[in-house]
């Protein structure tokens, strides 16, 4: 019963490894840097990887820009809130914030082209999860962040709030088109 | 002051308890086991309002029972049991009296009113904030008083584990080095003192912004928070592991094969997770890219590595145990003779297999950088970390606990046919809960969510009915464990209740030293005993294709998403 005992030999850094314990180490140390570059790798090679474009903002600097490109780009309202659809051409900056309990404006996108997506927080953190296709950003009261885009599928995709944000959190849904 | 105690020789497992530690022991275990049934009773609510067929509770109380859930469940269950085990791994193991008892007990009232006044808070309904509380959300300034008094506690219990320690060496009650069970909680308790330090430096500027007395930055705290969450998950692995470790020496004998291995495996949590606060900040705006990969990984994830190395050393102890009994024909006939009618033993061998395939693997999907867009803050997330802190630790110290019953109680375990049972209900169906989790997760079903259907929002999103089918599955599974951990109190407060009591066996005034271990006669020198676990090496390679395959169909997934730059 060594395991609750102190060890029979004096040097416990001096004990022997077992042949089984030597070749696991070897493939898992193996194995840790496989992750560890694919995680690398993937930044030059791979398509999807989070920017890291970040601006310190208040609510008020960032409902301006905001407010401004959804007066130039505005196609239609949807809901009894008249919420703006936004389209803005391919390549420009589009704005989306999230508040108690809403997300501002809708947006509509074209598929395959880029766009850079600015997104805030206006009080609590909220969360933005694009579904279906399931890409999920934190939103952080006071940062300004920018994510480039390129929808790769037509369709009408919503933003679920899943950042617990207080008691509306579960009505707090918004939308994206991508034509 | 070691002439006024008094020792207690177990005579059923030859341990033996100080008088004051095996107190403050019990004490603590009890406090646990109590706020495990109410964390229990909590989970009840939180899991038949999810089951969107169900969907029991009001809105705000299950935001209020979802917070208690996390923070009674989380903390107080856990670190209440964590501080027991330290105090037994110390003053037990070491045969020692404990140091300043008094203290200890400040301790206890400490962590004991703490708790308390934080449900108090939550019960009041003006702090359903969740466990994490991220401002600039807030909650009564009694919530966030209550968990640093709790804090506190527990930093006491920690340094007079230390003390233990130096006692033990000073007084001689044991030669050579502390046990390996000992060594585990050292580097426990060695992050339990990083990690709190980090809680106080995030919970008392939350508690004064509660106050209106300062502001805090809310990128700040989710940072800082999450060097308090993440390494306290660091304390409660160090602490199961040493547990699987205990459980394999009283139950089956075993030996750990290599004692620097183990060792160097503690080691490296201490060194390798504790600032890895960036997994939980990779979709996080504001942190940068070289950060967050080096701070998940520190280059090659040294401590998962550790992880995978008790994965291997803790099952191949206990193979190496059963092949010298003669359990030798193939590969497994030491498994199939496992006692695996002792509940202590089967706990922690469903706990090891559940911890390793369904914690271990996700852990490591979702702590990459890119995979954790796919998973951030959805339901998959909790379908991880009850994988980890439910199957994981909480299966594991409820073995313990069958363990503790008869030799620190002194009482016979009442219903010992439904204990047996008890560790497969709660496993098998925690196992299959977490699945679920992760199947709805993976279809984007968010966390902390008290409705997915977005009743009368006229831009509802429609899940799948996937996500809906998963998410009844959630909530049939989570009703049978929480069978499970109603038999598992039963159990446990039936048998402290009335249990028979047991012969409590000899006191003596004075310690008997701990003796040496017999020398190991596992692998003496490199490769000497050939390949002294085949079985458990069989096992590892089964868990490393699953880890690999599941790893990259991830991978694939990612890979047809938006572009995203
Ligand atoms: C016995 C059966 C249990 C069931 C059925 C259960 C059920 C659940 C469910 C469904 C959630 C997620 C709710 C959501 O995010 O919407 C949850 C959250 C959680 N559970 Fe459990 N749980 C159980 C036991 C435990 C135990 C033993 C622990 C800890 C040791 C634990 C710790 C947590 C934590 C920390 C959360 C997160 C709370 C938050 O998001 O703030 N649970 N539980
Ligand atoms: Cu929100
Ligand atoms: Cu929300």
């Amino acid at each position: 019963m060594s395991a609750i005992l102190p060890p029979a030999e004096r040097l416990w850094y001096k004990h022997p490894i077992d042949r089984v314990e030597g070749t696991w180490i070897t493939i898992a140390l193996v194995w840790c840097l496989i992750l560890f570059f694919m995680m690398v790798g993937w930044h030059i090679w791979g398509k999807q990887n989070l920017s890291t474009e970040t601006y310190r903002t208040t609510p008020e600097q960032f409902m301006t820009k905001a407010e401004a490109v959804a007066a130039k780009y505005t196609v239609r309202t949807e809901t009894e809130q008249n919420i703006p659809v936004v389209a803005p051409p391919p390549g420009s900056d589009v704005y989306m914030l999230g508040r108690l309990w809403n997300f501002w404006p809708i947006l509509e996108l074209q598929k395959d082209k880029t766009y850079r997506l600015h997104l805030t927080a206006m009080d609590y953190n909220h969360g933005f999860s694009l579904q279906p296709a399931n890409i999920n950003i934190q939103l952080v009261p006071g940062f300004e962040h920018v994510v480039t885009v390129t929808p790769n599928q037509a369709g009408t995709y919503s933003v679920v709030c899943n950042e617990f944000c207080g008691i509306g959190h579960h009505q707090m849904v918004g939308r994206i088109y991508v034509k | 002051m070691s002439a006024t105690t008094t020792y207690r020789t177990c005579p059923r497992s030859g341990l033996q308890f100080e008088n004051q530690a095996e107190k403050l022991i019990k004490a603590n275990a009890v406090m646990a086991v109590l706020w495990l049934a109410f964390g229990g009773i909590l989970a009840i609510g939180v899991v038949l309002t999810r089951w969107p067929a169900i969907h029991w509770l009001p809105a705000d109380t299950f935001y209020m029972v979802l917070t208690a859930h996390g923070l009674d469940m989380l903390i107080f269950w856990i670190i209440f049991f964590e501080i027991a085990v330290l105090y037994f791994a110390s003053s037990t193991l070491l045969r020692c009296r404990i140091a300043t008892p008094k203290v200890a007990w400040l301790a206890f009232g400490l962590m004991v009113i703490g708790s308390i006044m934080n449900n108090v808070a939550v019960f009041r309904g003006a702090s359903s904030v969740m466990m994490t509380s991220y401002v600039p959300m807030m909650a009564e300034p009694s919530f966030y008083l209550g968990i640093i008094l709790f804090a506190v506690g527990a930093l006491i219990g920690c340094f007079v584990f230390f003390g233990t320690l130096v006692v033990a060496k000073r007084e001689k009650t044991y030669e050579g080095s502390v046990p390996l069970v000992t060594f585990g909680a050292l580097t426990a308790a060695i992050i339990a003192v990083f990690t709190l330090l980090s809680g106080a430096l995030i919970i008392v500027p939350a508690w004064l912004m509660s106050l209106a007395v300062m502001n805090v930055d809310p990128l700040i705290y989710r940072t800082v928070w999450w060097a308090l969450g993440h390494s306290s998950q660091q304390i409660n692995v160090a602490t199961h592991v040493s547990v699987w470790y205990l459980v394999a020496a009283v139950a089956l004998g075993a030996k750990p094969m290599s004692e620097r291995v183990s060792r160097v495996a503690f080691l490296l949590y201490i060194l390798f997770l504790q600032l890895a606060s960036a997994h939980h900040l990779l979709a996080d705006p504001g942190v940068g890219t070289a950060w967050k990969v080096v701070n998940t990984s520190y280059f090659m994830y040294l401590a998962v590595l550790a992880s995978m190395l008790h994965g291997l050393t803790v099952p191949g102890a206990m193979e190496v145990a059963q092949r010298q009994k003669g359990y030798t024909k193939g590969l497994f006939e030491w498994l199939r003779k496992a006692p695996w009618g002792n509940p202590t033993f089967a706990g922690v061998f469903i706990s090891i297999i559940g911890f390793g395939f369904l914690g271990g693997i996700t852990g490591v999907m979702m702590g990459t950088e890119q995979l954790n867009l796919i998973i951030h803050n959805t339901i998959y997330v909790p379908g991880h970390f009850h994988a980890t802190v439910v199957v994981g630790t909480t299966l594991t110290f409820m073995a313990l606990t069958f363990y503790l019953i008869p030799v620190l109680f002194k009482r016979e375990m009442i219903s010992p046919k439904l204990a047996q049972w008890q560790p497969y209900l709660f496993g098998f169906s925690m196992y299959f809960f977490c699945l679920v989790m992760m199947g709805a997760g993976t279809l984007g079903v968010s966390r902390r969510h008290w409705d997915m259907a977005f009743q009368g929002n006229a831009l509802a999103y429609e899940w799948p009915g996937a996500a809906y089918l998963m998410m009844a599955l959630v909530g049939i599974a989570g009703v049978a464990a929480i069978l499970g951990g109603i038999i598992f109190v039963y159990i446990t407060v039936g048998s402290l209740l009335w249990g028979r009591k047991l012969e409590p066996g000899k006191s003596s005034a004075a310690f008997t030293p701990v003796p040496r271990a017999a020398p190991t006669t596992a692998a003496q020198t490199y490769g000497s005993m050939g390949f002294a676990a085949p079985g458990t090496f069989a096992l590892a390679m089964i868990f490393l294709v699953a880890f690999v395959l599941y790893y990259f169909i991830n991978w694939k997934y990612l890979s047809t998403l938006w572009g995203l730059s």
